[in-house]
């Protein structure tokens, strides 16, 4: 594997909860609670979990979307964490975001042209003939037709907005992309479509992605590594097809088991491990393993002592007491 | 999606729901008193009888057009399927493709204008339903047919309480005391799995999780004890853990209560799982028809392959890129006079462009509209 692009040492994103008489803080929700991680050069690390598990929070504490409350984020040797504003804006420029619901990431007011140019004009300084021409360039790339540069988001299908979006995250050459549920919203055709046009992009231009999904089939298919996320913190982290074959983590066997498909024919075999229950509220989590409230193998331990991320194998790190 | 807001605006039921009358009027048969019991079960002939017989459940050719500012769209064509009790019938297509039309004029909940249903019939246990009278039909939904929508957020008022919308039918339709209905609310939130019934019936929509929520709206479908439930992408805004307690739980309560389940979904891998037999759905119209084994193992439609194709699989190999169909599905303004799927098809010849195809028979239950099927095993399984 080549250098990493990002180091993220125990980031930490609480949110804070307002209550009681003088809307004094009264608690915090803990959407990120430490995480560790490295993202390499050109390969993209699928993040994955229920929702509420802090995944989106995840990717936007990265590019300082969201104010990361504690924690270090160093993208390409620099604090990302310790930069000002303005060094902060000049450093954005390498990273950019594909939100999930391109029907509310894009402003239904601004034509395809305006949409795409708009960090480049922020950014840029092109003349106009130049700029028209990058935005045709940009058009091309993602395969959407020229001739549609004037047209409105809402003269466009699902599809075709999620590319409109991927066009304005690609507009100023970024390094790394953080794709939030690019395809969630999408039907699952044109899905596959999205996902190959990411991929040949990526080979294109050289990027790193964060892909964000809850669809364990389709990150299986887009990331070298994936990291599974619960309640705020990472209990594996694997190559892909490691992960897919043999999960370590309970949560991340229940996760895989639960995908319609995975097991397949199941009529007749053994039922799944279906988990009991609901994520429990970021607000309040339980104590020891987080997990320990819906986990098949809960042991003592589990509710006194957090487990750590640890090596099972190469290539593989998981946090659970079952490793030890 | 124009049939929810429209049919929202009709709606001028005190309570405000989106579809009114499901789930919510004509509670009659109570599950508990061995009399109406045994009244339920004539109503719902056993799966032994059935098979000999006639089909629980049979649409035959239905017919919808939605009349819009931009034209007629001719939203299902010729639509054609049974089902029987205590079968699944899986129905999968695109978003678009006419999997919510379908389901939603089987029991006439689309606004009337701008949907028009043209023709076909609906036959439960030899009734017509397209000829019913609307009052009738609020006695018929939710009682015998029960529905369960897609978003288990939008589809809850609000501002009553969870028990209050599980009782209202109760009483408005059986005359229910406050206490008696009360009581049934909460063996029906201890029916779906919820822990804590007792307690968590007086509890607001917001108060539950999405998957709670998707129980709760299953409850009020099997309030009545319906000889059908359809459920239009129960799972689709559910987490994959939660979605496979839903599928559990449908499938356990199916077995207990002995339903016919029609399961609308554009997800293949949940209908491999959970339906006897599954209807592929493009332009409005049926194009593939077959148990689930048999039209897995051998799609003959070009759609069905391209569809199965496109979908990652989280166990197996690894594909190295995604199949996709290029293209949009056709938004039909006139009734379709060739194959739809021609455009997107890499099969079509000639003969495509001018002919319809009609459904013909394959093997054994297994159907294909199309001039061209294929007839090869197809190499994704």
């Amino acid at each position: 594997m080549s250098e990493p692009l990002f180091e993220i040492r125990d980031l930490k994103l609480h949110f804070p909860i307002y209550g009681g008489l003088l809307r004094h803080q009264i608690g915090s929700v803990k959407a990120v609670d430490g995480v560790s991680f490295d993202i390499f050069k050109g390969e993209t690390l699928g993040l994955v979990g229920e929702s509420g598990c802090g995944k989106s929070s995840c990717g936007r504490g990265l590019l300082r979307l969201s104010e990361p409350s504690s924690g270090e984020v160093v993208f390409d040797g620099r604090q990302v964490t310790a930069l000002s504003h303005k060094e902060m804006r000049a450093i954005r420029t390498r990273m950019q975001m594909v939100f999930q619901d391109p029907q509310a990431s894009l402003n239904p007011r601004m034509t395809v042209s305006e949409i795409i140019s708009e960090p480049l004009n922020e950014h840029a300084n092109l003349k106009r003939r130049a700029l028209i021409a990058r935005v045709c360039e940009l058009m091309d790339a993602v395969g959407l037709n020229r001739a549609f540069l004037n047209r409105y988001p809402s003269s466009f299908s699902g599809g075709q907005r999620q590319r409109i979006g991927i066009a304005r995250a690609l507009a100023l050459n970024p390094d790394f992309i953080v794709c939030d549920e690019p395809i969630a919203a999408l039907d699952v055709s044109i899905q596959a479509q999205v996902v190959n046009l990411l991929k040949d992009l990526q080979e294109q231009f050289s990027l790193t992605y964060l892909f964000i999904s809850h669809d364990l089939s389709m990150v299986r298919h887009i990331a070298d590594r994936v990291a599974v996320m619960y309640l705020g913190k990472i209990v594996e982290l694997a190559d892909t097809e490691l992960l897919y074959q043999r999960p370590s983590h309970p949560y991340s066997k229940a996760l895989l088991s639960a995908v319609p498909g995975a097991v397949a024919s199941r009529r007749a075999d053994a039922p799944r491990e279906v988990l009991k229950g609901d994520l429990p509220s970021p607000a309040n989590p339980p104590k020891g393993c987080n997990f320990c409230t819906r986990c098949p193998h809960v042991m003592d331990i589990c509710r006194t002592t957090e487990p750590e991320l640890k090596a099972v194998a190469p290539g593989q790190y998981s946090a659970c007491h079952l490793n030890d | 999606m124009p049939p929810r807001g429209l049919a929202s605006e009709r709606n001028n039921h005190w309570l405000p729901h989106p579809y009114p009358g499901v789930g919510f009027t004509d509670l009659r048969p109570l599950l508990k008193e061995t009399d109406k019991m045994s009244n339920s079960h004539l109503e719902k002939p056993t799966t032994a009888g059935i098979h000999a017989s006639a089909p629980l459940f049979e649409v035959r050719d239905l017919e919808t057009v939605i009349h819009t500012r931009s034209g007629t769209v001719h939203a299902v064509n010729s639509v054609s399927f049974e089902i029987n009790a205590g079968e699944t019938l899986g129905v999968v297509g695109e978003s678009g493709s006419g999997k919510s039309v379908t389901m939603m004029s089987l029991i006439r909940l689309l606004a009337s204008p701008p949907v028009e249903l043209r023709g076909g019939q609906v036959l439960l246990g030899g009734e017509d339903l397209l000829k019913l009278d609307e009052g009738a039909l609020r006695d018929l939904r939710g009682k015998k047919v029960g529905f369960v929508f897609q978003d288990p957020m939008t589809s809850l008022n609000p501002v009553f309480t969870v028990g209050f919308q599980l009782m209202e039918p109760l009483r408005q339709h059986l005359g229910m005391s406050r206490r008696g209905a009360h009581d049934r609310a909460v063996e029906l939130l201890a029916l779906v799995g919820i822990p804590d019934p007792a307690r968590r019936v007086d509890e607001y929509p917001h108060q539950f999780s999405g998957g709670m929520r998707q129980r709760v709206m299953i409850a009020m479908a099997l309030a009545c004890d319906p000889a059908v439930l359809i459920a239009d992408e129960p799972t689709t805004a559910l987490d994959v853990t939660i979605q496979a307690q839903i599928i559990e739980l449908m499938r356990e309560l199916q077995s207990k209560l002995g339903m016919a389940v029609i399961w609308v979904t554009h997800d293949l891998n949940v209908v491999r799982e959970i339906a006897d037999r599954v209807l592929v759905m493009y332009a409005g119209q049926v194009i593939e028809h077959g148990p689930v084994d048999a039209l897995f193992a051998q799609p003959a439609h070009p759609y069905t392959r391209a569809l199965l194709a496109t979908m990652p699989r989280a166990g197996g190999a690894k594909q190295e890129r995604l199949r996709a169909i290029e293209g949009m599905p056709p938004i039909l303004t006139e009734a379709p006079q060739s194959c739809a799927f021609r455009a997107r098809c890499g099969h079509a010849r000639a003969r495509c462009a001018q002919e319809l195809p009609r459904r013909q028979p394959l093997s054994n239950g297994h159907d294909v509209a199309c001039h061209y099927p294929l007839r090869e095993v197809a190499e994704h399984v």
